[in-house]
């Protein structure tokens, strides 16, 4: 089967400064990736790239087999995403929500309407359907918004660290509704902080100054690197044990 | 053109749900005409006269009653000395002054030339030239009707007759009713959009739309088409409220300043675009709004300051202002009652600004992307 997200040499600069350095990777579909580094490693940037919000500075990308260079229409209709910032309307109800982003995405309304109700019932989210989202507690938003995120179906989606700021008990939640996503079929990138989070994904990546320090498995990982947990190996590679290389400017994480 | 449908959609809903914002958008434009056709009057009425009346004679008195009867000067204190006038200027009692010499009845008798002063409390220049010149034509006139065919025998006396066109009783509602559609269509559509779309920056709502298969002049029109609704239905309030409460006339086509005020629209929306692609927080847009459109467009439009008592430098200014050529527009169809022969100019730079400047804001909007 080939690859939904296949990143070749993908890099970006901003000026002379080189926010993602000739990043290589591939990600099978249905599988749940992580994508982890610290802040201004060149996560987002990387993203923003893969999403089509940004113009690779060389190097390529193809997801769900268009490339993001000169497809990102295609790519666009192929994927879903959400980001670190929350992207509901907080004075529309979650109904009225699902309805516009089904309608971006061109569903119809039959079709807008039995997936509302699928998805209202399956986040036993049936009694809050009408009220402003702005009155709901952030862990049901956060869950909206991944399954906003999905209504339309989408091959891939893309999520960019969805549970900053989230209670342990709504980040486990967040992470069934993950997994539920993926048993559908649906490929899912998402970037963490949270460490523990890092060994619920099939892969994961490491990304130390726009390059990518370690992937595979959490497992193989931890065994090759004879380390106990991911916290572990993610601190030795973040520490700049190299003196040779430089200390990177710091740079935006949003560019 | 679902998708489209859908954002149109959700921004009616953002108008209805945010109550404050659908008042003001709609009690604005009614309060400020309201606020403009009452308290910034420049029409010359109820003028505070002081008379200075040393030695009143009939001939005194048939002059205060002529000036009285005009209905637009009230006498507010009859004093016997000049020096008592300064108290009533001072404290604000009279705005205006009239001295009749004590020889006054007699030099007119011997057919001397008679004496008379007129003061003027020129604080505001333009309503103090304004009232004098109202005076000294309300004594003009009374002298003429004294004289009689016999009188005037002994003096050659030119007088003048004015007439004024297109608004003959020089009602003030006639022109800033014109100038104020300009106001609201630009806190309509330069205010109202910049806000809107910083918003949907600042919340994270953006970034879902561009990731979103949207094209971007979909994003654009699905963002600012409502604003244009609601700018288009201020636009026929104040016009209705005009002409009910104001009598303000409307001589030329409705067709036509519909027409205009959607290119005027146009023009104000590219702003408010231009300006949220350069700024991040609803604040930052608020500020550029003011300081690059809403009050050039104020100042620089002949709105409430007639242009022509400018410096040249600014007169040169106003000529890029788009503000000040949907006003000479306005005013032209409503009081003149003229069309596009004499219109065409403005109507051509008005179209011709909004093409440029929504090609820029389209282009502004796919380089956010970069």
């Amino acid at each position: 089967m080939p690859p939904v997200i296949d990143a070749r040499e993908l890099t970006r600069r901003f000026g002379t400064f080189t926010a993602v350095d000739r990043i290589s990777f591939d990600v099978t579909a249905g599988e749940v990736f992580g994508f982890l580094g610290a802040n201004g490693a060149g996560k987002t940037t990387a993203i923003r790239m893969l999403i089509g919000l940004l113009q690779p500075s060389g190097g390529s990308a193809h997801v769900a087999g268009f490339d993001v260079a000169t497809q990102a229409e295609q790519v666009k209709r192929s994927i879903g995403y959400m980001s670190q910032r929350f992207s509901l309307y907080e004075d529309l109800t979650p109904r009225e929500n699902i309805r516009l982003y089904g309608g971006i995405y061109g569903l119809t309304l039959a079709q807008i309407r039995e997936r509302t109700d699928a998805m209202l019932q399956r986040l036993g989210a049936s009694q809050i359907a009408d009220a402003p989202v702005a009155r709901l507690p952030l862990g049901w938003r956060q869950k909206l918004a991944l399954s906003v995120a999905l209504v339309h179906e989408p091959r891939i989606v893309f999520l960019d660290e969805p549970t900053s700021g989230v209670d342990p008990i709504t980040r486990r939640q967040f992470w069934e509704l993950i997994y539920e996503a993926a048993s559908r079929g649906t490929t899912v990138l998402v970037t963490t902080h949270y460490m523990d989070e890092a060994e619920y994904c099939d892969r994961i990546s490491i990304m130390v100054a726009g390059r990518i320090a370690a992937i595979g498995a959490p497992a193989d990982l931890k065994r090759d690197n004879g380390v106990e947990t991911i916290d572990e190996l993610f601190v030795q590679l973040a520490r700049p044990s190299n003196p040779s290389s430089p200390s990177r400017p710091s740079s935006p994480e949003h560019p | 053109m679902t998708a489209l449908r859908g954002l149109l959609h959700k921004e009616w809903f953002h108008i209805r749900r945010d109550r404050r914002t659908a008042a003001v958008l709609i009690a604005l434009p009614v309060v400020q005409v309201l606020l403009f056709g009452y308290a910034i009057r420049t029409d010359v009425d109820n003028v505070r006269l002081a008379i200075v009346d040393p030695a009143p004679t009939n001939t005194t008195l048939a002059l205060r009653q002529r000036l009285t009867s005009a209905g637009v000067f009230r006498i507010v204190a009859v004093v016997p000395r000049i020096d008592d006038v300064d108290r009533l200027f001072q404290s604000g009692k009279a705005q205006q002054a009239l001295v009749i010499d004590s020889r006054f009845t007699e030099d007119l008798g011997r057919g001397v030339p008679a004496q008379l002063l007129v003061i003027t409390d020129a604080t505001e220049p333009n309503s103090g030239a304004l009232f004098q010149a109202y005076a000294e034509g309300v004594i003009q006139q009374w002298a003429t009707s004294r004289a009689g065919p016999f009188g005037a025998a002994n003096a050659v006396t030119i007088v003048p007759r004015v007439r004024v066109r297109f608004n003959p009783t020089r009602e003030s509602s006639n022109l800033f009713v014109p100038g104020l559609m300009a106001f609201v269509l630009t806190i309509v559509a330069a205010l109202m959009t910049a806000i809107s779309l910083t918003r949907e920056k600042e919340t994270g709502t953006m970034e879902a739309l561009l990731v979103s298969p949207l094209r971007p002049w979909e994003i654009i029109v699905g963002k600012v088409a409502p604003y244009l609704a609601v700018g288009f239905a201020s636009v026929l309030l104040v016009l209705i409220e005009a002409r009910l409460v104001f009598h303000v006339p409307f001589r030329g086509s409705v067709t036509l300043l519909l027409v205009e005020s959607v290119l005027y629209v146009l023009v104000s929306l590219a702003f408010g675009i231009l300006i949220s692609a350069r700024t991040s927080s609803q604040r930052i847009a608020m500020m550029g709004v003011f300081l690059t459109t809403l009050l050039p467009n104020i100042l620089l439009s002949g709105f409430i300051f007639p242009l022509e008592s400018m410096p040249a430098v600014l007169q040169w200014l106003s000529f890029v202002i788009p503000g000040r050529w949907f006003v000479a527009i306005a005013r032209g169809i409503m009081l003149k009652g003229i069309g596009l022969e004499y219109l065409w100019r403005e109507t051509l730079y008005i179209a011709g600004l909004a093409t440029v400047l929504l090609v820029a804001s389209i282009r502004s909007f796919h380089e956010r992307l970069e």
